[in-house]
């Protein structure tokens, strides 16, 4: 490839031809301040509007600043990032971004995790010429059962844009309007939850200020543990305590399950149970029906219909319904695992411990924000009793903790209780993209073949490419595996499937990059894809290190179908592990 | 008062090229057009010429984009000459949206077959065989006239396949915008054309190497395309002896305002300002005195007396820090507030600015707040000061023209007119008279014959006196209605 020289700052560089002056100057240690742009490299997504304007630089020779995000490099460029021009600019910028921006800091969201806070203190702003008597846009506050919208801390940066159109090919965010009143919304400004919004959360992930932010439920998970006549019983997402230590300030990627149960405990819950379990339960069911499925198949039989896709991922779900409702009798009827526990606490469980479901509060922390919305679905509750009762994120977990006054970083190591807090390592991978079907593979080729599976990790299946596909030999029969994360990514495969063109007999779906470590619940990435591969790095760890690896070893899991279920795909398990799917494509935009 | 015939205006400084069939021909007929040496331009460039020769044509007539940017045309269809992919677009960008500029809607409505022919030469240079006129839908006669025009040509095999028995094949089609100023920005106007929110983004890519759909793009304006088959019928040399040294032929300008003859006018480049406003506009209307000029639609400068004399072109006017834009010419007189003037079209801005980039979205809307504190009274000189620092930063960093140019009324009027901004900020006084915050109602006490009536008229009670004796006017009670001047019949009443 070409290579270019030029200077920025008075010193010279040389980078690939196509390079931005940003990424140059990244070459030199200097640092050009960003706002709206957003590069998360192993995605393949990229952010670039040139809308703030904050990056601008002085080139030579050029009339007006260039905005060094969206510029590209020339030969003999002569680059200035702080000349008085330039300092001046992009302070003029910054303040006129901030009196068009409410000053609730203290009380915001998104305070001390905020890109806009972080860099009004880079630039040290101190005073806002005008504001006295300047106009602020204001919009309605809008409300979903996942997401806040608080367009009135929109900066109008898109990278929620990019998210949900490029990314996630959802739609359901696009700018409106314009001049001063331009903002991101959905179409005709209806709320979202009108919206084909799939609650994937990556909006909110990636919202550099207060603007989107999860439904809170703190409090609530306060009060039911402050409610001597409930029993509160939580379950943790397997991706949660790969995350969880970065809103403590320690590494991306360090696993803290241990201190995350004994902190749990510390809270007050009375059960500290584990979704992995419940992985491992959806595997047996999943699984079941997977291999089911095949061998009906196989048998010739025309009304078994192929690939089978998986289930488990509530912002996935949402997606099929609105835009492949045609569909729906394609993906595995099992229940997410959050579901899953949910109703084997409040039958199973209440029943050994002799409560009534009434009296029991299932809260689950998850790294997503769809499941908010999947535990208020009608079809998860009994007499309008939720089986899960409220679904909060690893970062608001993050805030119960440190609003009890506990250090995760000092806390011991504690054990899940049984029988819900037992897993293998099959139910850890769950929060990779890939994990499920590996867990899902590894019972498959036990079930089908009889045989033991003697190297139990599928690498074939890990990695971040957005889609992948890959061969398991089960015994002499090829399945092939389709494994797509990013909803995007899941279109093009469903679009496939669609036309008769799909060759996988199974395809695992997560709508967030890189799976659930990548949810609209974990703690802010800022755009740093090396966070998530990190996560991923200890998601796999985490299952090397357990005695189990394979979910029907479980023996909780086998104690839970002799005890209760009986046999996987059984009545009772139908009942209150499957589910079904709506057609939800007459539901948008309609009020 | 009669309206002047088009003989009575001067038009001797007029050269008509763009505008020469417009108000002559049938632009219904086309006949009319092809008796006006209509498609002979085509037919002869499509039997004589190769691509880069026509393209030279082109390039030596020195001819630039007349939409505003002034960007050399021949260069530019050479870009997307030589970018290579089996489909490439024409596109006619008639999404004029400058407040009193209507040189392309008149040429449409006028002589539509000129740009049909001029975006076929277009097509055959660049290797394109598709064209897409971008038009405002508030054209409707436009709209309906090149519909008209169109199938006309595809009958007499103008568009279509083996155009003049060549291998040559091209059609247009008609896209609607729906009324958005910043459309008429190239990148802008191709997101709209495919259906997303008319913005701009960066350049490059230019259109030229990605521009509709990702395919090479030809945008040029209207009056751009109005020029080209003349250039071919009558040489580049011919053309490029009309203008100064770096603006060849002529511009079309919207001359408005205070002027005794408004409307369009078409006049080689180099002609004075003065020229245009006193010659051809014949000069201020009502025997008053000129104050300023203002070119290139609402993001243009307001220039003054000391231009009068420079010769018009792109470089000059940029020079005195206005631009040519599409070509609006607004005069203005003594009764006009230069305050005002700014603040009016950082209005228009404020309402057009796509809303993508920071400075251009909320910088115009500071920018207009403090021209409202300014004109309402309110102002303090520091606020002159942040204006300036705020116009030349907005200038600077937006993203695309409008936002590199909006703050032009602001910067002109600062730097031609400052001493009207003190008085205002200073003085609170609109010496125009036309900010209404900053006048008071007066009665002259000489004048007043005390007949009450003004006082009976006025309706919060602000004006006191007996019977035959002067009248006051509270001015802290006073709503400025105004309707104490209205019954007034002795002068006695001003606003001062």
């Amino acid at each position: 490839m070409d290579r270019v020289k030029l200077t920025i700052d008075g010193r010279a560089v040389e980078v690939p031809a196509g390079t931005t002056i940003y990424k140059a100057a990244k070459e030199l240690g200097i640092d050009i301040p960003i706002l709206c742009y957003m590069d998360l490299k192993d995605l393949n997504i990229e952010n670039k509007p040139g809308g703030c304007r904050i990056c601008v630089v002085e080139v030579e020779g050029r009339g007006n600043l260039a905005s060094s995000c969206s510029t590209n490099v020339a030969a003999g460029m002569v680059v200035k990032t702080n000349s008085m021009r330039v300092i001046n600019a992009r302070r003029t910028v910054m303040e006129l971004i901030l009196s068009d921006h409410p000053k609730d800091c203290l009380s915001c969201a998104k305070s001390g995790n905020c890109d806009l806070q972080d860099m009004a203190v880079k630039l040290g702003i101190r005073e806002i010429p005008g504001q006295e008597y300047a106009e602020m846009s204001t919009y309605r506050l809008d409300t979903s059962p996942s997401i806040i919208r608080e367009l009135d801390k929109c900066i109008m940066c898109r990278r929620c844009e990019t998210m949900c159109n490029d990314f996630q090919t959802v739609g359901a965010l696009h700018a409106v309007n314009r001049g001063f009143e331009s903002v991101v919304a959905p179409a005709f400004e209806m709320n979202l939850e009108h919206s084909p919004c799939t609650y994937c959360g990556q909006c909110v992930a990636v919202c550099p200020t207060g603007a989107l932010t999860e439904v809170d439920h703190t409090s609530k998970v306060i009060s039911a543990l402050n409610d001597p006549t409930k029993t509160v019983v939580v379950q943790t997402a397997p991706a949660v305590r790969a995350a969880l230590g970065e809103e403590f300030g320690m590494e991306p990627g360090t696993r803290v399950t241990g201190q995350m149960v004994s902190a749990l405990r510390q809270l007050g819950f009375d059960y500290v149970f584990d979704t992995d379990f419940a992985a491992d339960l959806t595997i047996m069911e999943e699984g079941t029906e997977l291999l089911g499925r095949l061998t009906r198949f196989m048998e010739g039989d025309e009304e078994v219909k192929l690939p089978i896709l998986t289930s488990c991922c509530p912002g996935w779900v949402n997606f099929f319904e609105y835009n492949y409702p045609e569909m729906k009798e394609i993906p595995s009827t099992a229940r997410s695992p959050q579901q899953m526990f949910g109703s084997i606490a409040k039958s199973y469980f209440a029943e050994m411990i002799e409560v009534d479901r009434k009296d029991m509060v299932v809260i689950s922390i998850m790294p997503c924000l769809a499941k908010k919305y999947e535990c208020q679905r009608e079809e998860f509750s009994v007499d309008g009793n939720p089986d899960v009762d409220y679904s909060i994120t690893t970062r608001e977990l993050a805030h119960l903790i440190k609003q009890a006054n506990l250090d995760l970083a000092k806390l011991d190591s504690d054990d899940f209780d049984a029988p819900l807090g037992e897993s293998s390592g099959a139910g850890v991978i769950f929060a990779a993209t890939g994990g499920v079907i590996e867990a899902a593979t590894r019972t498959a080729y036990e079930i089908y073949t009889g045989k033991v599976l003697e190297k139990v990790d599928f690498e074939q299946l890990r990695g971040m490419e957005g889609i992948r596909s890959a061969k398991v030999d089960f015994d002499g029969q090829e399945i092939n595996i389709g494994i797509a994360h990013g909803l995007g990514n899941a279109r093009k495969l469903l679009d496939d499937v669609k036309a008769g063109k799909s060759q996988y007999h199974a395809i695992e779906i997560m709508a967030c990059p890189g799976g659930c470590i990548g949810g609209g619940g974990q703690p802010l990435h800022h755009g740093d894809a090396s966070i998530l591969k990190a996560r991923a790095r200890a998601i796999y760890a985490e299952d090397r290190d357990k005695p189990i690896r394979k979910s029907h070893e479980n023996p909780y899991i086998k104690k839970l179908y002799e005890e209760f279920l009986g046999e996987p795909m059984s009545e009772k398990a139908h009942e209150l592990l499957h589910t079904h799917y709506f057609d939800k494509r007459k539901k948008i935009f309609q009020v | 008062m009669p309206v002047a015939t088009l003989t009575e205006i001067p038009v001797k400084k007029q050269i008509r090229i763009a505008l020469r069939n417009c108000g002559v021909i049938n632009p219904e007929k086309i006949e009319d057009y092809i008796v006006r040496d209509g498609y002979f331009a085509l037919g002869m460039v499509l039997s004589e010429m190769t691509p880069e020769n026509a393209i030279g044509v082109i390039k030596d007539s020195g001819i630039r984009g007349r939409g505003g940017a002034g960007f050399p045309t021949g260069l530019k269809w050479e870009f997307a000459s030589k970018s290579m992919s089996e489909q490439k677009y024409v596109v006619c960008n008639a999404d004029e949206g400058d407040p009193g500029a209507f040189m392309d809607r008149s040429i449409l409505e006028g002589d539509p077959h000129t740009v049909l022919e001029a975006m076929a030469l277009c097509g055959y240079c660049i290797g394109a065989n598709t064209g897409y006129i971008y038009i405002r839908a508030e054209y409707p006669l436009a709209i309906a006239r090149l519909k008209t025009a169109i199938s006309q040509a595809r009958e007499f095999g103008f568009l279509g396949k083996s155009i003049f028995g060549s291998e040559f094949e091209f059609d247009i089609h008609l896209k609607y915008g729906a009324g958005a100023f910043v459309c008429g920005e190239e990148t802008a106007l191709i997101h709209s054309m495919e259906g997303l929110r008319g913005e701009p983004s960066l350049k490059p890519p230019f259109p030229s190497e990605s521009g509709y759909l990702g395919k090479p793009t030809n945008v040029n304006n209207v009056e751009t395309y109005a020029n080209i088959p003349v250039i071919f019928l009558k040489g580049a040399e011919w053309f490029s002896g009309i203008g100064t040294e770096k603006s060849k032929g002529t511009k079309v300008f919207a001359l408005a305002g205070k002027v005794n003859n408004v409307g369009l006018v078409e006049v080689p480049m180099g002609i004075t300002l003065r020229e245009v406003i006193f010659e051809i506009g014949g000069g201020i209307k009502d025997g008053k005195g000129f104050k300023a000029v203002q070119t290139g639609g609402p993001s243009g400068g307001c220039l003054t007396e000391k231009h009068l004399d420079t010769p018009i072109d792109y470089e000059n006017l940029i020079a005195c820090g206005s631009m040519m834009g599409s070509g609006g010419m607004i005069v203005m007189d003594e009764d006009d507030c230069m305050v005002s003037i700014a603040k009016f079209f950082l209005d228009f801005t404020v309402e057009e600015s796509c809303g993508k980039c920071s400075p251009c979205r909320i910088g115009n809307k500071r920018l207009y707040e403090l021209l409202d504190r300014i004109c309402t009274g309110k102002g303090e000189m520091p606020d002159l000061d942040r204006l300036r620092n705020l116009s030349e930063v907005i200038k600077d960093t937006s993203l695309c023209g409008l936002g590199q140019s909006s703050p032009n009324p602001v910067l002109s009027t600062l730097n031609n007119f400052y001493h009207e901004y003190v008085s205002h900020v200073e003085d609170k006084k609109c010496q125009a008279g036309v900010c209404r915050d900053l006048l008071e109602y007066f009665i002259i006490e000489e004048n007043c014959v005390g007949c009450t009536a003004c006082a009976r008229a006025c309706p919060v009670g602000a004006i006191s006196g007996e019977r035959k004796e002067p009248h006051l006017i509270n001015p802290d009670t006073c709503i400025k209605c105004g309707a104490c001047l209205e019954k007034c019949k002795f002068d006695a009443v001003i606003l001062r």
